[in-house]
């Protein structure tokens, strides 16, 4: 019993952090619509401003000094953030923004690095809290049964805030209608920058409290955003005391998920959420979304066009420029031109579920890496050579998109995308926990092609025909009754339904054909590589075939391929650097700022004439 | 007061309003006539700036305010009432007017909530119900009772009758007509000219983007061939 007490208590004191954080991705959600993905960073950098001005500032005072000032600092980071880069964007298409906050994580990731350095940082006590307390002859650390104490406090102050000042009702105005709020004469964009303050103010705080429990380090921003996520989906977008409910049940199934299952507790979270939004799928506390909003902000996507003959001849003078690559015997050069082929293949497929489709997805690298992994093990156990592993890929990643998506196209929007995340994620752990069989961490090494293929040249040109071949099908795909239908749905549901389109079949089916395709590239990837590693289904993954679609702009065709080979490029070169994310997310941002409309959507509307050929025959 | 100096409007690529002007002076109540789509409401957008007009000049207690922000003209001193309503449904009706609230411009008597609630007295009774409960006729009060919260001189009021069962109209006209003695200079929007009789001193007949008549209400019921024109269904 006491042992149960016991760790209740310690599921409570975790779901402080967690709490704050999530609440403040809610409440910036909530107002300016934006995931923020650089949540998980603002919590991070809590942590380590934290360690920094607590050993500075010495006592107790000293401690909750530093408490609250790094929530400070934490809130004007996110305040020059808001300033910089996202007031730049606001009336970019929605989730350009996105790749904004991607680039702020990786421009974070360095600043901590450089600032603090690579090692982890452990937290000293809380001064004051130091000693346990014995309840039920369980052994309570005090430190824990504070944040427990402090988290309805803080609760509380966001309630007041949001229901007794006058901020807090012009903040609630401007979530459900901000032009209406500025017709009243309120200067918004203050409004926002408040928001993001308080916002980012609470994921330092987070940070801040967790450091004496956790510790600081560089992985934190990205293992916080996962559960992050699952709380605000749980507990619904923009609802605070949902994120408080969804914050407790995550924390105590992870406590007590240990105890039973110690190898599946990441799973368990995913599993808790999909369970949740099946039954309300807005989350507990949370309102439907207004449908149509996401993916489609903004200009209407011009009409898909068959591609003109000038656009085909175009198309066929690159592949023919790409099958002479060889030519110029750099070997080099021949496996970096297979990783742009693999990865717009990856991104065009994703491209599919997002514009055409209207589904956003940020999990996409679950059938990317699932096609990998599938093709990885049918050579490890089965002895499958690679062409049989090579079509096991799509099979797999296929019928993992059939299933997830059974799921996800029961919501739109915002929840669709998460959910998505959630099962990347819940596919990620499952790998990763799995070890016997995936190896884990250690990944799956020595996966080479078969020996007609093992030289570089006839790889590549194995990558080019498959690459392009799944790239063509994509496009003859949009020009099918089937992707007229999922066109239509994404227009408008309720007019799709009334003419005999079976909507929700018709996003499921597509899920599983992007699903299947990323699959195809998972598969040449892993033989490109010879080995597979779970990171290629981590969120940075996803994030990367985000950034390439919307890199090149989601509203059109050839967006995916621009956008990978920039993305793959960049990152080629610029991982000679020490500091590269810092570079990397710098151009991102200036990307996003100076080109709002993806690469091609920019090329499109500025050389409008020049560029016609490109403009017409791809969108 | 106001003086709209043929602007042209658009929405995207679509030309809404082609050198659209009208006037108004101080104390008056002016109606915006005209049919369905005629660009009456896209003349108020054009003058609270939520479209500003690509050309032409919007002049306000002379000062020029086309192409600065909604909320700066909102401040000058213009209130907008949105033919949608758009209340804040998950305020209450004393939230939705705080939203409104601001101070009051100089030789104004500012709007408090006592001084509203006498002017609209179902809102008082229902100050702690949340907006999206409220009926339809409750929200038109509720969303002109939030916009003098900000103590504008001027109220742009777009379709003020619309969609309002006939008993309501008429203490709308009352409403009207109670601001008026205010102080209040009005602009209103209407398809409904015997609801536009009730209220206004002079109208304006907008018709494909542009004002096609100016006059008195007298002078304009007297007119056949206008109402024919531009006014019958």
């Amino acid at each position: 019993m006491g042992f149960i007490l016991a760790q209740a208590l310690t599921g409570l004191s975790n779901a402080a952090a967690l709490f704050l954080v999530a609440s403040g991705l809610s409440i910036i959600f909530g107002v300016t619509r934006i995931v923020n993905f650089a949540h998980g960073s603002f919590y991070m950098l809590g942590a380590y401003i934290a360690y920094t001005t607590m050993s500075m500032l010495p006592g107790i005072i000293g401690f909750w000094a530093s408490v609250a000032i790094t929530g400070v600092a934490v809130g004007l980071i996110g305040v020059v953030v808001e300033l910089v880069v996202l007031r730049q964007v606001y009336k970019a298409p929605e989730l350009f923004q996105l790749v904004a906050t991607f680039g702020v994580i990786l421009v974070v990731q360095d600043l901590a690095l450089l600032t603090w350095g690579p090692e982890d940082l452990i937290g000293s006590r809380a001064p004051g809290l130091e000693s346990v307390v014995y309840i039920m002859g369980e052994a309570i650390p005090e430190y824990d049964l504070a944040i427990i104490a402090l988290t309805p406090v803080v609760l509380f102050a966001i309630w007041y805030l949001f229901n007794r000042t006058r901020w807090g009702i012009l903040v609630r105005a401007a979530t459900e209608d901000r032009e209406m709020v500025g017709a009243l004469g309120v200067n918004q964009s203050w409004l926002f920058t408040g928001v993001f303050f308080l916002g980012s103010l609470l994921a330092g705080v987070g940070g801040a409290i967790q450091l004496p429990k956790g510790g600081a380090d560089l992985l934190m921003d990205f293992s916080i955003l996962s559960a992050v996520f699952v709380v605000v989906v749980i507990g619904g977008m923009g609802s605070i005391p949902g994120a408080f409910i969804a914050a407790l049940i995550i924390s105590e199934l992870n406590v007590f998920g240990v105890q039973l299952l110690h190898q599946s507790t990441l799973v368990l979270m995913f599993v808790v959420m999909a369970l949740v939004l099946i039954v309300r799928p807005w989350g507990l506390l949370g309102k439907p979304e207004k449908p149509g909003q996401h993916g489609q902000v903004g200009e209407l996507a011009r009409p898909i066009a068959i591609m003109p003959t000038r656009g085909k001849w175009l198309f066929a003078a690159m592949l023919v420029l790409l099958a002479l690559l060889p030519v110029l015997d750099d070997s080099f050069l021949l496996v970096l031109m297979a990783d742009i082929i693999i990865f717009s293949l990856f991104a065009t497929s994703l491209h599919f579920l997002m514009g055409p489709g209207g589904m956003v997805s940020f999990g996409h690298a679950a059938y990317f890496g699932g096609g990998a992994y599938a093709a990885a093990l049918s050579v490890k156990y089965m002895g499958a050579p690679m062409e049989i592993a090579i079509m096991i890929a799509p099979l797999i990643a296929g019928c993992l998109a059939i299933i997830i998506g059974w799921f996800c196209v029961r919501l739109s929007g915002v929840y669709l995308a998460m959910l998505t995340l959630a099962f990347a994620q819940v596919l990620w752990s499952i790998v990763f926990q799995w070890g016997e069989v995936t190896g884990g961490d250690d990944g799956i090494l020595g996966i080479w092609p078969s020996e007609w293929a093992s030289d570089g040249v006839v790889f590549y040109y194995l990558v080019l025909v498959v690459g392009s071949a799944g790239i063509l099908l994509i496009r003859h795909v949009l020009h099918s009754p089937f992707g007229y239908g999922v066109r239509a749905g994404r227009d408008s549901f309720v007019r799709s339904e009334a003419i005999g389109i079976n909507v929700k079949l018709m996003q499921w089916m597509a899920f599983a054909f992007a699903g299947a395709l990323a699959g195809l590239a998972g598969g040449l990837y892993v033989f490109a590589k010879g080995s597979i590693f779970p990171d290629e289904m981590e969120i940075a993954r996803s994030f990367d075939a985000l950034i390439m679609v919307l890199l090149g702009g989601v509203k059109t065709l050839s967006g995916p391929f621009v956008g990978a080979s920039t993305f793959t490029l960049l990152q080629d070169w610029l991982s000679r650097f020490e500091y590269w994310r810092l570079v990397l997310g710098s151009m991102i941002i200036l990307l996003v700022i100076l080109f709002p409309q993806g690469l091609v959507g920019f090329a499109r509307d500025k050389f409008g004439r020049l560029i016609n050929v490109r403009g017409e025959d791809h969108a | 007061m106001l003086n709209v100096q043929s602007i042209d409007a658009y929405y995207g690529q679509a030309k809404i309003l082609h050198g659209l002007s009208l006037n108004i002076q101080q104390g008056e109540v002016v109606a915006l006539l005209g049919r369905n789509g005629a660009g009456k409401s896209t003349t108020m957008k054009s003058i609270i700036g939520i479209v500003p007009p690509r050309a032409g000049r919007i002049t306000f207690r002379d000062r020029e305010i086309a192409g600065i922000p909604t909320h700066s003209i909102s401040q000058l001193g213009i209130g907008y009432v949105p033919e949608e309503r758009r209340i804040f449904a998950s305020l209450t009706v004393l939230e939705n007017l705080e939203v409104g609230r601001q101070n009051a411009v100089d030789g104004l008597q500012p709007w408090t909530h006592e001084r509203l609630f006498e002017i609209f007295p179902n809102l008082a009774e229902r100050r702690n119900n949340l907006g999206g409960d409220m009926s339809g006729g409750e929200q038109q009060m509720l969303t002109i009772a939030r916009t003098l919260m900000g103590n504008p001189w001027l109220l742009l009021l777009d379709e003020p009758s619309e969609g309002l069962a006939p008993v309501i109209v008429e203490q709308m006209a009352h409403t009207i007509q109670d601001l008026k003695k205010e102080g209040l200079t009005i602009l209103i929007s209407e398809q409904n000219l015997h609801f536009a009789d009730l209220v206004a001193d002079r109208a304006f007949i907008v018709e494909k983007g542009e004002t096609r008549y100016e006059g008195t209400m007298v002078e304009l019921e007297s007119n056949e061939e206008v109402k024919d024109t531009y006014l019958a269904v």
